[in-house]
Protein backbone atom coordinates (compact mmCIF):
# COMPACT_ATOMS: atom_id res chain seq x y z
CA UNK A 1 0.00 0.00 0.00
CA UNK A 2 1.16 3.33 -0.92
CA UNK A 3 1.68 5.70 1.67
CA UNK A 4 -0.24 9.15 1.30
CA UNK A 5 1.55 11.18 3.99
CA UNK A 6 5.46 10.35 3.83
CA UNK A 7 5.24 13.25 7.05
CA UNK A 8 1.91 14.02 8.51
CA UNK A 9 0.77 17.21 7.84
CA UNK A 10 -0.01 19.66 10.59
CA UNK A 11 -2.56 22.23 11.05
CA UNK A 12 -1.09 24.75 13.15
CA UNK A 13 3.31 25.54 13.07
CA UNK A 14 5.95 25.48 10.85
CA UNK A 15 7.10 23.28 7.79
CA UNK A 16 10.59 23.33 6.74
CA UNK A 17 10.84 21.81 3.40
CA UNK A 18 14.58 21.48 1.01
CA UNK A 19 16.61 21.44 3.78
CA UNK A 20 20.04 19.35 2.30
CA UNK A 21 20.04 15.79 3.61
CA UNK A 22 21.11 14.91 6.03
CA UNK A 23 20.85 18.27 8.11
CA UNK A 24 17.47 18.14 9.56
CA UNK A 25 18.90 16.86 12.48
CA UNK A 26 21.59 19.79 12.51
CA UNK A 27 18.74 22.19 11.97
CA UNK A 28 16.87 20.68 15.14
CA UNK A 29 19.79 20.90 17.13
CA UNK A 30 20.59 24.82 15.86
CA UNK A 31 16.83 25.44 16.85
CA UNK A 32 17.05 24.24 19.86
CA UNK A 33 14.29 22.20 19.31
CA UNK A 34 15.26 18.85 21.15
CA UNK A 35 13.52 19.38 24.29
CA UNK A 36 10.43 21.01 23.56
CA UNK A 37 6.94 20.16 21.71
CA UNK A 38 6.19 18.14 19.04
CA UNK A 39 7.94 17.97 15.78
CA UNK A 40 8.61 15.41 13.06
CA UNK A 41 11.39 14.98 10.44
CA UNK A 42 11.70 13.16 6.68
CA UNK A 43 14.75 12.10 5.89
CA UNK A 44 16.34 11.28 2.52
CA UNK A 45 13.04 12.24 0.06
CA UNK A 46 13.62 12.03 -4.01
CA UNK A 47 14.24 16.09 -5.05
CA UNK A 48 14.59 17.74 -8.07
CA UNK A 49 16.29 20.43 -6.80
CA UNK A 50 18.41 18.32 -4.59
CA UNK A 51 19.76 15.54 -5.90
CA UNK A 52 21.40 14.05 -3.12
CA UNK A 53 18.04 13.95 -1.87
CA UNK A 54 15.96 16.61 0.82
CA UNK A 55 14.69 16.42 4.35
CA UNK A 56 11.54 17.75 5.73
CA UNK A 57 10.81 19.16 9.30
CA UNK A 58 7.35 20.56 10.97
CA UNK A 59 7.20 21.58 14.04
CA UNK A 60 3.86 21.89 15.09
CA UNK A 61 2.04 24.97 16.90
CA UNK A 62 5.36 27.06 17.08
CA UNK A 63 5.57 30.09 14.26
CA UNK A 64 9.44 30.00 14.11
CA UNK A 65 10.54 33.74 14.93
CA UNK A 66 12.46 35.16 11.66
CA UNK A 67 15.43 35.22 14.11
CA UNK A 68 15.57 31.56 14.22
CA UNK A 69 14.72 30.93 10.41
CA UNK A 70 17.52 33.10 9.61
CA UNK A 71 19.81 30.63 11.12
CA UNK A 72 18.34 28.13 8.89
CA UNK A 73 19.94 29.86 5.89
CA UNK A 74 23.61 29.14 7.77
CA UNK A 75 23.27 25.40 6.88
CA UNK A 76 20.37 25.53 4.39
CA UNK A 77 20.11 28.73 2.83
CA UNK A 78 17.73 26.33 0.05
CA UNK A 79 15.48 25.58 2.63
CA UNK A 80 11.72 27.16 2.00
CA UNK A 81 9.82 28.15 5.14
CA UNK A 82 5.77 27.69 4.84
CA UNK A 83 4.04 28.76 8.15
CA UNK A 84 0.69 27.28 8.71
CA UNK A 85 -2.47 28.17 10.14
CA UNK A 86 -5.32 26.50 10.32
CA UNK A 87 -4.12 23.71 8.09
CA UNK A 88 -3.17 26.25 5.40
CA UNK A 89 0.16 27.94 4.25
CA UNK A 90 0.10 31.28 5.78
CA UNK A 91 3.18 32.65 5.10
CA UNK A 92 5.70 31.60 2.74
CA UNK A 93 9.01 32.97 4.17
CA UNK A 94 12.11 33.80 2.45
CA UNK A 95 15.35 32.97 4.81
CA UNK A 96 18.27 35.13 4.62
CA UNK A 97 22.06 35.21 5.84
CA UNK A 98 21.30 36.81 9.05
CA UNK A 99 23.91 40.16 9.75
CA UNK A 100 25.42 38.29 13.23
CA UNK A 101 24.71 35.18 14.84
CA UNK A 102 24.72 34.59 18.77
CA UNK A 103 25.12 31.51 20.31
CA UNK A 104 24.64 29.19 17.51
CA UNK A 105 28.44 29.18 16.00
CA UNK A 106 31.51 27.92 17.79
CA UNK A 107 34.83 30.27 17.11
CA UNK A 108 37.57 27.66 15.48
CA UNK A 109 40.49 29.75 17.13
CA UNK A 110 41.50 27.73 20.50
CA UNK A 111 42.96 31.05 21.60
CA UNK A 112 39.27 33.02 20.89
CA UNK A 113 38.01 34.55 24.01
CA UNK A 114 35.05 32.47 23.44
CA UNK A 115 36.81 29.22 24.22
CA UNK A 116 39.21 30.58 27.09
CA UNK A 117 37.90 33.43 28.81
CA UNK A 118 33.53 32.34 28.74
CA UNK A 119 32.48 35.07 26.06
CA UNK A 120 29.21 34.28 24.45
CA UNK A 121 29.67 33.60 20.60
CA UNK A 122 28.86 36.28 18.18
CA UNK A 123 29.76 36.31 14.83
CA UNK A 124 29.41 39.28 11.98
CA UNK A 125 28.72 38.58 8.31
CA UNK A 126 31.54 39.40 6.57
CA UNK A 127 31.02 38.48 3.20
CA UNK A 128 27.67 37.58 1.96
CA UNK A 129 28.71 35.21 -1.39
CA UNK A 130 31.27 33.04 0.83
CA UNK A 131 29.24 32.86 3.76
CA UNK A 132 32.05 34.14 5.60
CA UNK A 133 31.75 35.64 9.39
CA UNK A 134 34.28 37.40 12.00
CA UNK A 135 34.15 36.85 15.03
CA UNK A 136 33.23 39.53 17.14
CA UNK A 137 36.26 39.20 20.01
CA UNK A 138 39.46 37.46 17.82
CA UNK A 139 38.46 38.85 14.56
CA UNK A 140 39.32 36.07 12.78
CA UNK A 141 36.76 34.99 9.67
CA UNK A 142 35.60 31.67 9.34
CA UNK A 143 33.24 29.86 6.95
CA UNK A 144 30.09 28.01 7.88
CA UNK A 145 30.66 24.57 8.61
CA UNK A 146 27.76 22.39 10.31
CA UNK A 147 29.91 20.74 12.52
CA UNK A 148 30.53 24.53 14.27
CA UNK A 149 27.08 25.31 14.96
CA UNK A 150 25.37 24.10 18.10
CA UNK A 151 21.94 24.79 20.07
CA UNK A 152 21.71 28.21 21.34
CA UNK A 153 22.77 28.79 24.79
CA UNK B 1 33.47 64.94 14.91
CA UNK B 2 33.16 61.72 16.45
CA UNK B 3 33.68 61.63 20.37
CA UNK B 4 36.15 59.70 21.99
CA UNK B 5 35.16 60.11 25.35
CA UNK B 6 34.05 57.46 27.20
CA UNK B 7 34.85 55.06 24.42
CA UNK B 8 36.97 52.09 24.18
CA UNK B 9 39.80 51.63 22.02
CA UNK B 10 39.71 48.16 21.15
CA UNK B 11 40.78 47.19 17.61
CA UNK B 12 41.66 49.04 14.61
CA UNK B 13 38.47 47.94 12.79
CA UNK B 14 36.67 50.02 14.69
CA UNK B 15 38.28 53.09 14.04
CA UNK B 16 37.42 55.89 11.40
CA UNK B 17 40.34 57.76 9.40
CA UNK B 18 38.91 61.00 11.33
CA UNK B 19 39.47 59.04 14.66
CA UNK B 20 43.58 58.09 13.37
CA UNK B 21 43.93 62.24 12.50
CA UNK B 22 42.38 62.62 15.76
CA UNK B 23 44.91 60.58 17.93
CA UNK B 24 47.88 61.96 15.49
CA UNK B 25 46.84 65.85 15.86
CA UNK B 26 46.75 65.04 19.73
CA UNK B 27 49.61 63.20 20.43
CA UNK B 28 51.68 65.89 17.98
CA UNK B 29 49.79 68.92 20.20
CA UNK B 30 51.22 66.49 23.27
CA UNK B 31 54.81 66.09 22.30
CA UNK B 32 54.40 70.44 21.67
CA UNK B 33 54.10 70.69 25.73
CA UNK B 34 50.06 70.90 25.31
CA UNK B 35 47.96 68.67 27.37
CA UNK B 36 50.34 68.28 30.21
CA UNK B 37 47.34 67.50 32.70
CA UNK B 38 44.85 65.53 31.04
CA UNK B 39 44.62 63.19 33.95
CA UNK B 40 45.00 65.37 36.48
CA UNK B 41 43.03 63.25 39.24
CA UNK B 42 42.34 60.49 37.36
CA UNK B 43 43.41 56.76 38.12
CA UNK B 44 44.02 54.68 35.40
CA UNK B 45 44.57 50.70 35.92
CA UNK B 46 47.10 48.57 34.14
CA UNK B 47 46.39 45.35 33.71
CA UNK B 48 49.15 43.14 31.98
CA UNK B 49 47.79 39.83 32.31
CA UNK B 50 51.03 38.81 30.63
CA UNK B 51 54.37 40.29 30.89
CA UNK B 52 55.30 43.35 27.82
CA UNK B 53 57.79 45.57 30.04
CA UNK B 54 57.95 48.01 26.80
CA UNK B 55 54.23 48.53 26.31
CA UNK B 56 54.07 48.56 29.98
CA UNK B 57 56.29 51.17 30.74
CA UNK B 58 55.16 53.55 28.04
CA UNK B 59 51.75 53.64 29.01
CA UNK B 60 52.80 54.05 33.11
CA UNK B 61 54.90 56.91 31.87
CA UNK B 62 52.34 58.35 29.45
CA UNK B 63 50.05 58.35 32.47
CA UNK B 64 52.36 60.25 35.00
CA UNK B 65 53.42 62.67 32.26
CA UNK B 66 49.85 63.83 32.05
CA UNK B 67 49.11 64.05 36.05
CA UNK B 68 47.68 60.52 36.51
CA UNK B 69 48.05 58.10 39.04
CA UNK B 70 48.33 54.27 37.84
CA UNK B 71 47.83 51.38 39.99
CA UNK B 72 47.92 47.45 38.30
CA UNK B 73 50.18 44.49 37.67
CA UNK B 74 52.74 43.37 35.61
CA UNK B 75 52.19 39.67 35.21
CA UNK B 76 49.57 37.32 35.53
CA UNK B 77 51.32 35.41 38.99
CA UNK B 78 50.13 39.08 40.53
CA UNK B 79 46.59 39.07 39.50
CA UNK B 80 43.61 36.78 41.63
CA UNK B 81 42.79 34.91 38.35
CA UNK B 82 45.47 32.73 39.80
CA UNK B 83 43.25 32.20 42.56
CA UNK B 84 40.40 30.73 40.14
CA UNK B 85 38.64 34.41 39.72
CA UNK B 86 37.02 34.73 36.48
CA UNK B 87 38.48 37.13 33.67
CA UNK B 88 35.00 38.88 33.59
CA UNK B 89 34.95 39.13 37.58
CA UNK B 90 38.34 40.76 37.82
CA UNK B 91 37.45 43.34 35.06
CA UNK B 92 33.78 43.86 37.01
CA UNK B 93 35.73 44.78 40.19
CA UNK B 94 38.56 46.51 38.76
CA UNK B 95 36.11 48.85 36.85
CA UNK B 96 35.35 50.46 40.18
CA UNK B 97 38.28 51.31 41.39
CA UNK B 98 39.48 53.45 38.24
CA UNK B 99 38.84 56.42 35.16
CA UNK B 100 40.33 53.86 32.79
CA UNK B 101 41.79 50.83 32.11
CA UNK B 102 44.54 49.45 30.16
CA UNK B 103 44.78 45.69 29.14
CA UNK B 104 47.31 43.12 28.06
CA UNK B 105 46.00 40.04 28.03
CA UNK B 106 47.37 36.53 25.59
CA UNK B 107 43.88 35.89 25.01
CA UNK B 108 42.39 36.83 21.65
CA UNK B 109 39.48 39.14 22.41
CA UNK B 110 40.25 39.50 25.88
CA UNK B 111 40.19 42.90 25.54
CA UNK B 112 36.91 42.79 23.57
CA UNK B 113 35.16 41.14 26.53
CA UNK B 114 36.46 43.40 29.04
CA UNK B 115 34.96 46.30 27.12
CA UNK B 116 31.70 44.79 27.61
CA UNK B 117 31.96 44.45 31.27
CA UNK B 118 33.93 47.82 32.35
CA UNK B 119 31.63 50.45 32.79
CA UNK B 120 35.08 53.02 31.79
CA UNK B 121 36.78 53.09 28.68
CA UNK B 122 39.00 50.09 28.63
CA UNK B 123 42.08 50.18 26.12
CA UNK B 124 43.51 47.25 24.54
CA UNK B 125 47.44 46.91 24.92
CA UNK B 126 47.25 43.85 23.30
CA UNK B 127 45.49 40.70 22.91
CA UNK B 128 47.06 37.61 22.08
CA UNK B 129 47.75 37.21 18.11
CA UNK B 130 44.86 40.41 17.20
CA UNK B 131 44.70 43.69 17.82
CA UNK B 132 47.53 46.15 19.41
CA UNK B 133 46.21 49.35 18.64
CA UNK B 134 48.62 52.23 19.91
CA UNK B 135 50.95 50.68 18.68
CA UNK B 136 49.67 51.30 15.09
CA UNK B 137 48.92 55.32 16.72
CA UNK B 138 52.56 55.50 17.57
CA UNK B 139 53.34 54.41 14.17
CA UNK B 140 51.16 56.47 12.14
CA UNK B 141 52.41 59.50 14.53
CA UNK B 142 55.69 58.90 13.39
CA UNK B 143 55.65 59.01 10.03
CA UNK B 144 53.03 62.32 9.94
CA UNK B 145 55.50 63.53 11.85
CA UNK B 146 58.36 62.23 9.72
CA UNK B 147 56.47 63.59 6.53
CA UNK B 148 54.20 66.30 7.51
CA UNK B 149 51.61 64.33 6.00
CA UNK B 150 49.94 60.44 5.81
CA UNK B 151 48.20 60.60 2.52
CA UNK B 152 50.02 58.76 -0.60
CA UNK B 153 52.90 57.82 0.89
CA UNK B 154 55.18 54.61 -0.80
CA UNK B 155 55.29 52.55 1.86
CA UNK B 156 57.33 48.82 2.22
CA UNK B 157 56.69 46.07 4.91
CA UNK B 158 59.01 43.89 5.54
CA UNK B 159 59.54 40.71 7.41
CA UNK B 160 56.85 38.05 9.44
CA UNK B 161 54.14 39.22 7.09
CA UNK B 162 51.89 36.03 7.55
CA UNK B 163 51.80 36.14 11.62
CA UNK B 164 52.58 39.84 12.46
CA UNK B 165 49.61 41.70 14.40
CA UNK B 166 51.60 44.79 14.01
CA UNK B 167 52.44 44.53 10.05
CA UNK B 168 48.49 43.31 9.49
CA UNK B 169 46.98 46.66 11.39
CA UNK B 170 49.51 49.01 9.92
CA UNK B 171 48.84 47.80 6.39
CA UNK B 172 45.09 48.28 7.29
CA UNK B 173 45.37 51.69 8.57
CA UNK B 174 47.79 52.86 5.61
CA UNK B 175 45.59 51.41 3.23
CA UNK B 176 42.88 54.17 4.65
CA UNK B 177 45.44 56.71 3.91
CA UNK B 178 45.76 55.81 0.23
CA UNK B 179 49.49 54.11 0.79
CA UNK B 180 51.58 52.77 -2.00
CA UNK B 181 52.37 49.65 -0.75
CA UNK B 182 55.57 46.85 -0.86
CA UNK B 183 55.22 43.74 1.11
CA UNK B 184 58.92 42.36 1.34
CA UNK B 185 58.77 38.67 2.88
CA UNK B 186 59.98 35.34 2.01
CA UNK B 187 57.75 33.16 -0.28
CA UNK B 188 56.38 31.29 2.99
CA UNK B 189 55.36 34.39 4.88
CA UNK B 190 53.69 36.37 2.59
CA UNK B 191 50.51 38.87 3.43
CA UNK B 192 47.35 36.64 3.87
CA UNK B 193 45.37 36.37 0.58
CA UNK B 194 42.46 38.04 2.73
CA UNK B 195 44.13 40.89 3.33
CA UNK B 196 45.38 41.22 -0.01
CA UNK B 197 42.42 41.14 -0.99
CA UNK B 198 40.76 43.44 0.95
CA UNK B 199 43.72 46.04 -0.56
CA UNK B 200 42.05 45.03 -4.02
CA UNK B 201 38.65 45.73 -3.29
CA UNK B 202 39.92 49.56 -1.62
CA UNK B 203 41.98 49.81 -4.99
CA UNK B 204 45.32 50.24 -3.48
CA UNK B 205 47.84 49.40 -5.29
CA UNK B 206 50.62 46.91 -3.83
CA UNK B 207 53.10 44.61 -5.08
CA UNK B 208 55.01 42.02 -3.06
CA UNK B 209 58.63 41.39 -3.24
CA UNK B 210 61.13 38.85 -1.76
CA UNK B 211 64.28 41.42 -0.68
CA UNK B 212 63.99 45.03 -0.05
CA UNK B 213 66.15 46.05 -2.76
CA UNK B 214 63.58 44.24 -5.53
CA UNK B 215 61.74 47.43 -4.03
CA UNK B 216 64.47 49.78 -4.94
CA UNK B 217 62.90 51.65 -7.97
CA UNK B 218 59.97 52.67 -6.11
CA UNK B 219 61.52 55.10 -4.29
CA UNK B 220 60.00 54.20 -0.56
CA UNK B 221 59.51 57.09 2.23
CA UNK B 222 59.26 54.45 4.55
CA UNK B 223 60.96 51.18 4.83
CA UNK B 224 58.94 49.07 8.39
CA UNK B 225 60.77 46.00 9.15
CA UNK B 226 59.76 43.76 12.10
CA UNK B 227 61.52 40.41 13.04
CA UNK B 228 61.05 37.25 11.44
CA UNK B 229 60.62 34.49 14.29
CA UNK B 230 62.96 31.67 14.16
CA UNK B 231 59.97 29.52 15.58
CA UNK B 232 58.35 29.69 12.23
CA UNK B 233 60.87 27.78 10.23
CA UNK B 234 61.13 24.10 10.86
CA UNK B 235 64.86 23.84 9.46
CA UNK B 236 67.44 26.30 11.27
CA UNK B 237 69.66 26.44 8.13
CA UNK B 238 66.63 27.72 6.64
CA UNK B 239 66.00 29.86 8.77
CA UNK B 240 70.08 31.04 8.60
CA UNK B 241 69.11 31.67 5.26
CA UNK B 242 66.37 33.53 5.11
CA UNK B 243 67.22 35.80 8.21
CA UNK B 244 70.69 36.62 6.45
CA UNK B 245 68.57 38.41 3.37
CA UNK B 246 66.87 40.37 5.64
CA UNK B 247 69.44 42.18 7.19
CA UNK B 248 69.14 45.89 6.56
CA UNK B 249 72.18 47.74 6.19
CA UNK B 250 73.85 50.83 4.99
CA UNK B 251 73.56 49.07 1.77
CA UNK B 252 70.47 49.08 1.61
CA UNK B 253 69.47 52.22 2.10
CA UNK B 254 71.89 53.19 -0.46
CA UNK B 255 69.91 51.39 -2.72
CA UNK B 256 66.58 52.40 -1.61
CA UNK B 257 67.65 56.07 -1.52
CA UNK B 258 68.84 58.64 0.78
CA UNK B 259 64.66 59.61 1.19
CA UNK B 260 63.84 56.31 2.85
CA UNK B 261 63.27 56.06 6.70
CA UNK B 262 63.70 52.64 8.75
CA UNK B 263 61.11 52.21 11.23
CA UNK B 264 60.64 48.83 13.24
CA UNK B 265 58.35 48.34 16.24
CA UNK B 266 61.71 47.46 18.45
CA UNK B 267 63.04 45.29 20.46
CA UNK B 268 65.05 44.34 17.18
CA UNK B 269 67.36 40.96 16.97
CA UNK B 270 69.81 41.21 14.48
CA UNK B 271 66.91 43.02 11.16
CA UNK B 272 68.87 45.97 11.15
CA UNK B 273 72.76 46.47 11.51
CA UNK B 274 73.65 48.54 14.50
CA UNK B 275 75.89 51.15 12.12
CA UNK B 276 72.12 52.15 10.42
CA UNK B 277 71.65 53.51 13.61
CA UNK B 278 73.22 56.66 13.75
CA UNK B 279 72.11 57.97 10.08
CA UNK B 280 69.22 60.48 10.00
CA UNK B 281 67.44 57.50 7.99
CA UNK B 282 66.37 55.40 11.13
CA UNK B 283 63.81 56.68 13.12
CA UNK B 284 62.67 53.93 15.30
CA UNK B 285 64.06 54.78 18.56
CA UNK B 286 61.78 58.27 17.92
CA UNK B 287 59.06 55.83 17.14
CA UNK B 288 59.42 53.78 20.08
CA UNK B 289 59.69 57.36 22.19
CA UNK B 290 56.98 58.33 20.37
CA UNK B 291 54.17 55.87 22.10
CA UNK B 292 54.41 58.06 25.18
CA UNK B 293 52.81 61.15 23.82
CA UNK B 294 50.64 58.75 21.37
CA UNK B 295 49.00 57.24 24.77
CA UNK B 296 48.88 60.52 26.45
CA UNK B 297 46.58 61.52 23.71
CA UNK B 298 44.81 58.41 23.35
CA UNK B 299 43.99 58.61 27.26
CA UNK B 300 43.12 62.06 27.56
CA UNK B 301 40.84 61.34 25.01
CA UNK B 302 39.35 58.53 26.47
CA UNK B 303 38.91 60.06 29.67
CA UNK B 304 37.59 63.26 28.86
CA UNK B 305 41.20 65.15 29.84
CA UNK B 306 41.01 66.63 26.21
CA UNK B 307 38.63 66.95 23.71
ZN1 LIG C 1 36.89 33.94 18.01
Amino acid sequence: MERVYKVYAINNGTVIDHIPTPLALKVVEILGLGNEGVFTIGVGFQSKRLPKGKDILKIENRVLLESETDKIALIAPEATINIISNGKVSEKRIISVPERIFGVMHCPNPNCATNKLGAHSNFALEDKETMTYRCEYCERVTGIVPENLTAPE
Amino acid sequence: MSSFKGRDIISLRDMTIDDLWTIVMRAQEVKEGKHGDCLKGKTIASLFFEPSTRTRLSFESAIVKCGGNVFGFADPGASSQKKGESFSDSIRTVTGYCDAMVIRHPVEGAGRLASEVATVPVINAGDGANQHPTQTFLDLFTIHEEFGRLKNLKIGIMGDLKYGRTVHSLTHAMAMFDAEMVFISPPSLRMPSAILSDLTEQGISYRTADTPEDAADMGLDVLYVTRIQKERFGDPLEYKNVAHGYRINCNTISALGDQVRIMHPLPRVDEIAEEVDATPNAIYFTQAHNGVPARQALLGLVTGGIS
